[in-house]
């Protein structure tokens, strides 16, 4: 019997889905309300030096490489499977540009984090 | 009399959009929202890459009106996706026993939501104690 690849996107969308649940809420009220606008949190919470400093650190790396990373590959499974209830193309069609695009997503993610450095 | 009648699929192309599937279509719409804001995030990380002046056009980006409506629907849609995903997480995991007794899909549901408001109030307070 042919091994099918399912069960790798399904997992890298449970880990996002799961990741997605615990932080998204909080990141997104942090990172897009709270510290762009300084109500609650200081103006300069992501300014340039402190952001730096964040991805410098090998944990802050991990921190925005799962993010990252992970929330693409659960947006990829999702959308990949609604066109498919949708019945938008074909299987092999949908799955090259859903999964090819967290694919180069994940990619310049990782080029980023290494331009950047330590 | 009785000739073939082969089976017709409807051709219903927009039957997501009718009311019926409201719940579904709203659930699957969280991923755009999940892999938007990662995204922004994405572009946030190539700006710094980049240097001051790159990063600064995205921080102003972040405190247009634009970005912040944006970012109050991904909040929106991330709310959706913790509600479903906990409702959906009891019917794709194997029965719970604790103590002989198997714990109901509400009580799963309602442990994960728990668990995710307790992790938004510990990351909010994280950020609170690192902010400068």
């Amino acid at each position: 019997m042919k091994r099918s690849v399912a069960p790798v996107f399904w997992l890298l969308f449970g880990a996002g889905g799961m990741l997605a649940a615990l932080t998204g809420p909080a990141l997104v009220v942090i990172t897009g309300l709270a510290a762009p606008t300084g109500i609650g949190l200081s103006p300069d919470f992501m300014s340039f030096a402190r952001a730096l400093s964040f991805v410098h650190n090998p944990f802050g790396k991990v921190i925005l490489f799962g993010i990252i990373v992970l929330f693409f590959w659960h947006g990829a499974e999702r959308i990949f499977l609604t066109l498919r209830d949708m019945h938008a193309g074909g299987r092999l069609t949908l799955m090259w540009i859903c999964y090819g695009t967290a694919g180069v997503l994940t990619f310049v993610t990782v080029a980023a984090l290494t331009m950047i450095g330590v | 009399m009785n000739g073939p009648r082969s089976y017709l699929r409807r051709t219903d192309t927009l039957w997501w959009a009718r009311r019926t599937y409201l719940a579904y279509t709203l659930r699957e719409a969280t991923g755009i929202a999940v892999a938007g804001y990662a995204f922004i995030l994405l572009a946030g990380l190539i700006s710094l890459a980049n240097g001051e002046r790159a990063y600064d056009v995205w921080l102003n980006f972040l405190k247009s009106p634009w970005s912040l409506a944006l970012h109050l629907l991904f909040l929106i849609a991330m709310v959706v996706h913790v509600w479903t995903w906990f409702k959906i997480m009891p019917k794709t995991m194997p029965r719970l026993v604790i103590g002989r007794r198997i714990v109901t899909q509400n009580e799963i549901t309602a442990a994960g939501i728990v668990v995710a408001v307790a992790a938004f109030i510990v990351i909010l307070l994280v950020a609170e104690c690192v902010q400068p």
